[in-house]
């Protein structure tokens, strides 16, 4: 369930309806002291801190992999069996001084490593769609929200009718026909296309709400024109509003492109991705559960990470709002 | 005033909501009776203790709250009642009426549904017939016309005031000694407002039921009732007759609120005070 | 009780998302992607060979010709070729799998009991469990019941369903032997049988939602706690029984039950990775199957499936709504 934007449809719907949508407050009053409130709470602190950990190894990889010393690429038959089909020498899948995650049954590339590029590719990909998820979603939601009449009637209808389609699967049907050339890219654009929809609804709404304010029609009477309103008055407004929305996002699109990388669609092989290590892990995790277990772990703590995150981050700012 | 001339009498009530700041205490050692048949006005600004006053006497305080003192219903204390025994005072011979009629009543059931489960939670061996019927004279009573087809209706579509007519008409149904209405008229219509009044004047004047209306107009509880109780920040300020309350204020924070008061109004409420003392 | 206008707009809405989505995916499949005659004509192929798949394929035909006897097949069924050769295809014609040659409409037919096993096992499944642990969190708010479910539903939303299967599948079944390898067994023939497979998919597909579900519940009984109504309930002297099940419960429960329809509706995609991973030979697993091989009359099938049973799902939940909210009834006003 991870990887269907539902469930984000869902929070946002929830996260509404405890008071976001109705009444979008002032930006929060003091940064300084919802730092401090962030920073007492240990788990908001902890995934804060395996998120930046993860994004440091994707980014400090080529280096790691030096100090490691084995490439995500590089095949080595002297750390598997291969009179037992290419099960990993040594225990739990071959870990040890020499591959400190293991090795991959088969051809024995080295887990470490993989795992390593694999957080590079995993974080891109999801990073790259939540920006563009959100550009897509804050610029339609605020058009929408904003002019209105016509304009808002067929921006509605488009997101109505990409709402109604059975995400994950589209994603599938698309990727599945078209080239395997530039995967990433064409990952980070179906998956944004599906899923900016649930951002520019929440978007529209509290635009309309906020259009109706004092303070806008207060820049309006002065003369404001109507990208200096929408820009100057409306936007800071929805600051919170966004942020949450887009910490929530970052897993779903982790997963996402996990889950379609383990279909088949996603990223193509030899390039490592968290969720093709544990698609190629299938066959094996019977003999060699650390090779499943490993990427799944990592996989997972990700996700549960920023949705813990998203989660706090909600709260304070909710909290900070009232 | 003797002890049986007292339907409720309620002594040093004192309602805080405790945290490690102190008792943070909204409603401090207050003092007061209803009279049987009597109507008790508690005026008061927003946060100044009287809907927790009246929520402290149905013993429905929000979580966290702490009561003290007593509250004695026609010989009986209700702070001692175990909450079983107390379910049965509530609606029964207590019986409330809110501010938001629209919020107050329930969007999934009709009307008619809500005002007879009161009606068979309380009367045992009571069939849904009956209780419609009830319901459907409770309506009547209230001046809903077309009752019978109406108690099928959900609320969204009955207006404000009736809405409001819909709640007492549930309060009705019961035949309760004591009916509290908190603010009842606030978010109505000024036309509307005054319908009401005058139904819950009647309805008193039918039933013998005692009343205690909560308000932060003045002008309303001139209408209806004959003591009134003047509360600020949880403290009584000052009680006494309506009538020397209105003529002879003892405070300055009465006088205030009664300056508040606009006079046209003043006179509309004396008028018609004396056209129900008429009607009886 | 449900305006005949209200239903006819519905049913005209959901024809031209359905139009839409069929002219969606026959634009991916039949513009984008490559030539599938070269694909089925294999390594020693002529031109003419080529040609003469294209003929009987009919996309050598103009794209609005092509797509008009697409849809014309969905409704009235289509002939591939002409003369002896030719080869019906009856309504609702989805066109032939590249790879086996079977009707993919057939394909569907025959794997759906096994599908509609594992989605409704799973929908019961996360009802039950969002429900139950919604509640039981929202009366016990702020209690260590209450944040060891909040722990709980964080854990399920994020665990992905692959990871959740494979872990199962090595502790329970490989470890521990305490299940089978799921395996399609027929509730006719062992119910027992039949439970235990299944239980692990089960599992899977429902955990996400189940901790969705959880949460949503949490919220919605706590507000609907705090409503007004709520309070008159109380203040007529209902008993705290009473006062949940009829005036808490039934506004909290309400949105749940809608959502419900069009997750329900939406479960293709999670079966696609439980299927899979489980072995079970259902419409995910054929689909998944299918993009390995780049069999695309599969793929389309079912993705037309999945936006057919979606849409369908939005309307029946768009009926249900007006029937179990009164509010959004029209036309029933004095």
């Amino acid at each position: 369930m991870t990887f269907t934007p539902t469930e984000l449809e869902v929070e946002g719907a929830a996260g509404g309806e405890a008071g976001r949508d109705g009444a979008p407050a002032a930006p929060p009053a003091s940064g300084r002291r919802l730092a401090r409130a962030f920073l007492r709470d240990r788990a908001a602190v902890a995934c804060g801190v395996y998120i930046l950990l993860i994004i440091l190894m994707a980014v400090a990889a080529p280096l790691l992999v030096k100090i490691s010393g084995y490439g995500p690429l590089e095949f080595d038959q002297d750390a598997v069996d291969p009179n037992l089909g290419g099960i990993p020498l040594g225990a739990a899948g071959g870990m040890g001084a020499d591959h400190w995650f293991g090795v991959e049954p088969g051809n024995g590339r080295d887990l470490f490593a993989r795992i390593v590029y694999g957080a590079r590719v995993s974080m891109l990909i999801a990073i790259s769609a939540t920006l563009l998820t959100t550009f897509l979603g804050v610029v339609f939601g605020l058009i929408a929200g904003y002019f209105g009449g016509r304009v808002d009637m067929v921006i509605s209808r488009v997101m109505e009718f990409l709402m109604a389609f059975p995400a994950l699967i589209f994603m599938i049907a698309v990727l599945s026909a078209l080239p395997a050339e530039n995967r990433q890219f064409l990952l980070v654009l179906v998956i944004s296309f599906f899923g900016w929809p649930y951002l520019a609804r929440i978007v529209r709404g509290q635009t309309m709400s906020l259009k109706e304010r004092e303070f806008v029609e207060a820049a309006k009477a002065s003369g404001a024109t109507s990208a200096q309103i929408i820009f100057k008055e409306i936007l800071p407004n929805l600051a919170s509003t966004i942020i949450v929305m887009t910490t929530l996002a970052v897993p779903g699109y982790v997963g996402t492109e996990a889950g379609l990388s383990f279909l088949g669609v996603g990223v193509v092989p030899p390039t490592p991705s968290w969720g093709q290590m544990i698609a190629s892990s299938v066959p094996w995790y019977a003999v060699d559960p650390a090779y499943f277990l490993i990427p799944g772990a990592f996989l997972f703590l990700l996700v549960l990470s920023f949705t813990v995150l998203g989660d706090r981050i909600r709260r304070l700012l909710g909290e900070g709002m009232a | 005033m003797t002890i049986s001339d007292t339907l409720l009498r309620v002594r040093m009530l004192t309602v805080g909501f405790p945290n490690i700041h102190g008792p943070n205490e909204v409603v401090k050692s207050l003092d007061f009776d209803v009279a049987r048949g009597g109507a008790l006005g508690i005026v008061g600004e927003s946060g100044s203790g009287k809907s927790m006053t009246s929520l402290a006497v149905m013993g429905l305080l929000p979580k966290g709250a702490k009561r003290t003192g007593s509250i004695e219903f026609d010989g009986t204390e209700l702070t001692a009642l175990p909450e079983r025994a107390m379910r049965s005072v509530r609606g029964d011979r207590i019986a409330m009426i809110f501010q938001d009629p629209l919020s107050s009543l329930n969007p999934y059931y009709t009307v008619g549904t809500q005002i007879m489960e009161a009606y068979r939670s309380h009367r045992t061996g009571v069939t849904r017939r009956q209780a419609r019927n009830v319901a459907i004279e409770a309506m009547e009573r209230v001046h809903i016309s077309d009752a019978a087809r109406r108690v099928d209706h959900y609320p969204h579509q009955f207006s404000g005031g009736m809405r409001q007519r819909v709640m007492i008409a549930m309060t009705l149904s019961m035949e309760p000694e004591l009916i509290i209405a908190d603010e009842p008229t606030t978010a109505l219509d000024v036309t509307v407002q005054a319908q009401i009044l005058d139904l819950l004047a009647e309805i008193r004047a039918d039933t013998g039921a005692g009343l205690i209306l909560i308000t932060h107009d003045l002008a309303v509880v001139s209408e209806v009732t004959d003591h009134i109780v003047v509360m600020r920040d949880g403290d009584l300020v000052e009680q006494g007759p309506a009538e020397r309350i209105f003529t002879d204020p003892q405070e300055p924070y009465t006088r205030m609120l009664l300056d508040a008061v606009p006079r046209i109004d003043d006179e509309i409420g004396l008028l018609r005070t004396v056209s129900t003392e008429e009607g009886r | 009780m449900i305006p005949l206008r209200f239903v006819a707009n519905r049913v005209l809405g959901m024809i031209i998302v359905l139009f839409l989505v069929c002219l969606f995916t026959f634009v991916i499949f039949f513009v984008l992607s490559p030539d599938p005659a070269v694909q089925i004509c294999g390594k020693n192929c002529t031109p003419e060979a080529i040609d003469q798949i294209r003929a009987n394929l009919g996309i050598d035909q103009p794209f609005w010709t092509q797509f008009g006897t697409f849809l014309a097949g969905l409704f009235a069924g289509r002939t591939y070729g002409t003369g002896p050769n030719a080869i019906d295809c009856a309504a609702p014609c989805l066109g032939y799998s590249f790879q086996s040659s079977q009707a993919v409409t057939d394909m569907i037919v025959q794997r759906l009991p096994v599908s509609a096993t594992v989605a409704v096992g799973a929908a019961v499944l996360w009802l039950l469990a969002g429900v139950a642990g919604g509640l039981l969190s929202a009366v016990k708010e702020g209690r260590f019941a209450d944040r060891f479910i909040a722990g709980l539903t964080l854990t399920g939303m994020s665990i992905p369903n692959y990871v959740l299967a494979l872990s199962l599948q090595f502790l329970l079944v490989v470890t521990l032997g305490w299940l089978p390898f799921p395996q399609a067994v027929a509730f006719s023939d062992d119910p027992f049988q039949w439970f235990q497979n299944f239980l692990m998919p089960w599992i899977v597909l429902a955990i996400g939602m189940a901790a969705v579900y959880t949460r949503l519940t949490r919220a919605n009984v706590i507000e609907t706690l705090q409503e007004n109504y709520v309070r008159t309930a109380r203040a007529k002297g209902l008993s705290p029984g009473l006062v949940w099940r009829r005036h808490a419960l039934r506004p909290a429960l309400t949105p749940i039950v809608t959502i419900f329809g069009m997750d329900f509706a939406g479960l293709l995609g999670g079966a696609l990775i439980t299927e899979t991973v489980f072995g079970l030979n259902g419409i995910g697993k054929m689909a998944a199957d299918s993009i390995t091989k780049n069999d695309q009359p599969v793929i389309m099938g079912v993705t037309l499936l999945a936006a057919f049973l979606v849409v369908i799902g939005n309307m029946v939940v768009d009926l249900l709504y007006t029937a179990i909210d009164p509010r959004v009834r029209v036309g029933s006003s004095a």
